[in-house]
């Protein structure tokens, strides 16, 4: 049995601001923080421990949604229950609505969501008095557990081992709360001088770790007759749960895709994470960014609606041109071209003959029709400054036997990271596939090459596998054991006798950032990213008047990612994501009560069956040439952003009703069709003013 | 949670498992998912949801695919069953694994064993469906990673491939 009285060192989930207990000693901020910790022998046991104790809790006044937190009757972080704010402000916003032939409004919000890998969390920990802690587990930053270990067992850094073992998807989920589940088994294994194991089942881990972030997002845009935005005002708000955790560095990604593919001339946005009594909420592919683009997309259509002209003509007036610069005053320097991308995904799902005879046959019948878009970006990498404090370091070595193997902390989970990072080791040495293998991530292993986190494996760590790779080719060359124009065998050779000569052959590469990289964190100014990937996709849906549910019939997904390393990998990453960003839209809703989530079962919480999606149709178009591993972009997001507004906005297209809130259930689209008295949906009553 | 203590007193249990005759001791009401993967340490069957939505503890009994999360021990009294691992011996096995690795059919590969099941226990009927089979067939296994096409695919491939020979 262990409470926090047990902790060694210090009692904390060590993270960014180190605020989240291990196990609460005083007070409890959400319904299943753990407090006390039991293991035996017989696992089957536990439920009789778990009846056996009782916990008495004086309440204290809760705060649930995000209005409350705002409000500030109750404080329950910091002095103002927020986690963080910024301000991004670029040109004279106050300037632009006198010129303004129309002002357009609109509040939108997406719901939590589940990540709902279907391998559950789980970890094996093992104390040693004399190596100190071992753990092995699903999880996707082996740094970040060892990390919140050393602090929370006080031991140094070589007394704390982190392997990642196979783990059954992630998708953000196993980004944080594996510290959290490694430093209770860590625990229980000190204090019991066994091993032991936790694996939660569905339940608990639906219950208990994190989620997407629920968001608001309220538009403020001044635009011109004829449709082109003058500037505007943005405020961004996500509910971050109950402690700090990764809130600010998802609130900084939502903020800077807040404006989505388009110039704004000026603009201020807002943006604040606050405090609620739910568990705290985490990292989910998009980070944020999922949550601001679908209000972005759903407010363009409500501008063109405005200013009187289509879905498709309102983004080619104010998408970004190379040369222009973004909200945080980035200059584009890659040489995209989003009317290109735009047209080319017109023309793949067959926009205007389709959209013209839904028109058409919706007038009769009970099942209604629709088109819609969305345009986007996601950048990848880390924010602003992340790569840089990062400082990601990766190895690669070559064996007496020529056998090459690629160190790195990035962590497999299905996403191919293995496999792509072993070809573009392969292809800098010039070997077959079949001569690199990859090591496990275990941090006694492979150095700190950084999260397997933000769309930056292929690009980041990717860029350093290719430049360790060259360093092991320089050194054979430069002690003249290797030539130009070498065979497999030769370098084998070389390899076998460098070693009998020096031990060992290991060559390492450290991010260095481009020099004229410029990113202000006080401001929110500057080069946000490396590089951006960008994209159109278009949904095809049709809404069911009998039963009011909505079904996607057709998708198509076009992207600029660079160059698409692995083309069968590629694709698997987009439809996979565009399948959540379904389940986002259409599908999955967490029911919260007194914050907790009380849907928390595959029963109850519906993602998407093979029976529930259409045809995703991919398609990559390479437009320029970035710098990176082969001219390589980050994809692993870019999927899940545009599915849930161009979805909605199909739903809008077929039904007349502007939705602006995901989950979109049919019970919200029977309510939305209720004749009288016209309920609007979702808890504003901001409407779209001209 | 972890598995409520079976009650009463264990009893023995013979089944065949991927061929070969077992007897287990066990609660009668343990599920058959436990016994495979504690008492005979055939963990290739996952336990995804615990409740029979997820399909990743799918195996074959007497034929059926059947959530071995939801069958009582006691119920596969004098059963055949066959889990992943006892799939090496079928004939299928070899053009399935290689058009899941063609079509990328596999990420994370958490449901690939259930999957693996559901789609022999598919072909096995319907040696060449039809899309619509495909997708009916798996629809009792969840995918999270690939949004089911790539899956697809890979079942639609092996299923040309073993049709030809």
């Amino acid at each position: 049995m262990v409470t926090a009285k047990d902790i060694p060192g210090k009692n904390c989930i060590s993270l960014i601001l180190d605020d989240q207990p291990c196990l609460a000693a005083e007070t409890v901020n959400h319904p299943e923080e753990p407090i006390l910790l039991l293991a035996h022998a017989d696992c089957r046991m536990l439920r009789k421990a778990v009846d056996a104790v009782s916990i008495e809790y004086e309440p204290l006044p809760p705060v649930h949604t995000m209005e409350e937190s705002e409000r500030q009757s109750t404080i329950i972080w910091g002095t103002d229950n927020a986690f963080k704010s910024y301000l991004v402000e670029k040109g004279d916003v106050e300037a632009v609505w006198k010129d303004a032939a129309h002002i357009v409004e609109g509040e939108y919000f997406t719901g939590a969501q589940e990540q709902l890998y279907i391998e559950n969390n789980g970890v094996i920990a093992a104390f040693d008095p004399e190596d100190g802690v071992t753990v092995w587990g699903s999880l996707q930053c082996p740094y970040y557990v060892h990390k919140a270990l050393m602090a929370l067992c006080g031991l140094p850094e070589d007394k704390i081992r982190v392997v990642q073992m196979e783990t059954g998807g992630a998708f953000g989920g196993k980004e944080e709360y594996p510290s959290m589940i490694a430093g209770h088994a860590a625990l229980l294994s000190i204090k019991s001088q066994r091993p032991v194991k936790i694996v939660y089942d569905r339940m608990e881990d639906m219950v208990a770790t994190t989620k997407r972030h629920p968001s608001r997002t309220r538009h403020r845009t001044a635009v011109s007759k004829d449709g082109q935005i003058l500037g505007g005002e943005i405020e961004f708000t996500i509910d971050g749960g109950a402690y700090a955790t990764l809130s600010s560095v998802v609130l900084s990604r939502g903020t800077i895709h807040a404006g989505g593919p388009y110039y704004w001339p000026s603009v201020r946005i807002r943006a604040k994470a606050v405090a609620t009594n739910t568990p705290p909420h985490g990292a989910f592919r998009g980070f944020g960014a999922p949550q601001s683009l679908f209000a972005m997309e759903r407010h363009m259509d409500h501008i063109a609606q405005v200013a009187g002209i289509s879905p498709v003509e309102v983004r080619r007036r104010n998408f970004l041109k190379p040369g222009q610069t973004t909200t945080t005053e980035q200059t584009i320097r890659e040489d995209i071209d989003l009317d290109h991308l735009l047209g080319r995904a017109l023309e793949l799902s067959d926009y205007a003959a389709k959209k013209a005879r839904f028109a058409e046959e919706n007038r009769s019948g009970m099942r209604k029709k629709g088109m819609g878009i969305a345009a986007f970006l996601h950048g990848a990498g880390f924010t602003g400054s992340g790569e840089r404090y990062l400082n990601s370091l990766v190895g690669v070595e070559a064996g007496a036997d020529g056998g090459v193997r690629v160190l790195v902390s990035s962590a497999e989970f299905g996403q191919g990271t293995n496999t792509v990072l072993c070809q573009i080791a392969a292809e800098a040495l010039a070997l077959p596939y079949e001569g690199v293998m990859i090591a496990r991530p275990d941090t006694t292993v492979v150095p700190n090459s950084g999260p397997t986190v933000a769309s930056r494996t292929a690009m980041i760590v990717g860029t350093l596998v290719q430049s360790a790779a060259q360093g092991i080719k320089q050194t054979l060359m430069k002690t003249g054991l290797l030539g130009d124009n070498y065979t497999p065998e030769q370098f084998r050779a070389s390899c076998g006798q460098f070693i009998r000569t020096h031990g060992a052959l290991k060559s390492y590469a450290r991010y260095e950032a481009p020099g004229d990289v410029y990113w202000d964190d006080e401001k929110y100014r500057g080069e946000a990213y490396a590089a951006f990937a960008w994209a159109v996709y278009v949904a095809e849906v049709s809404v069911d008047l009998t039963t009011y549910a909505v079904t996607v019939d057709d998708f198509v997904a076009l992207q600029e990612v660079g160059k698409v390393l692995h083309p069968v990998l590629a694709e698997g990453q987009i439809t996979g994501g565009v399948a959540q960003a379904i389940g986002f839209a259409l599908y999955e809703k967490v029911v919260w009560q007194n914050g907790r989530m009380i849907n928390n079962q595959m029963t109850n919480y519906i993602m998407p069956t093979s029976a529930d999606l259409p045809p995703i149709r991919v398609f990559f178009e390479q437009l320029g040439n970035v710098h990176g591993a082969h001219g390589a972009k980050g994809i692993g997001e870019l999927p899940m952003d545009g599915p849930a507004p161009a979805i909605v906005n199909g739903v809008e297209d077929a039904i007349g009703v502007r939705f602006r809130s995901i989950p979109l259930l049919p019970e919200d689209v029977f309510e939305a069709l209720q004749p009288e008295p016209p309920r609007q949906q979702g808890p504003s009553s901001t409407r779209g003013t001209t | 949670m972890n598995p409520s203590p079976g009650t009463g007193t264990k009893c023995q249990i013979l089944f065949t498992v991927n061929g070969e005759a077992r007897k287990v001791l066990a609660h009668p009401m343990e599920r058959l998912l436990d016994v495979l993967r504690n008492d005979l340490a055939l963990k290739g069957t996952k336990e995804g949801c615990g409740e029979g939505e997820c399909g990743s503890c799918s195996v074959l009994l007497d034929g059926m695919l059947v959530n071995s999360c939801l069958v009582p021990v006691v119920q596969a009294t004098g059963a055949s069953i066959v889990t992943i691992e006892g799939m090496s011996a079928q004939a299928l096995m070899i053009p399935l694994q290689e058009a899941f690795l063609e079509c990328g059919g596999t990420q994370c590969g958490i449901c690939t064993p259930g999957m693996i099941l559901a789609a022999v226990h598919l072909l096995e009927k319907t040696p060449e469906p039809a899309p619509a089979d495909i997708r009916e067939g798996l629809a009792g296994n969840l995918c999270r990673c690939t949004g089911y096409q790539q899956i697809f695919e890979a079942v639609a491939m092996a299923a040309r491939r073993m049709v030809r020979k």
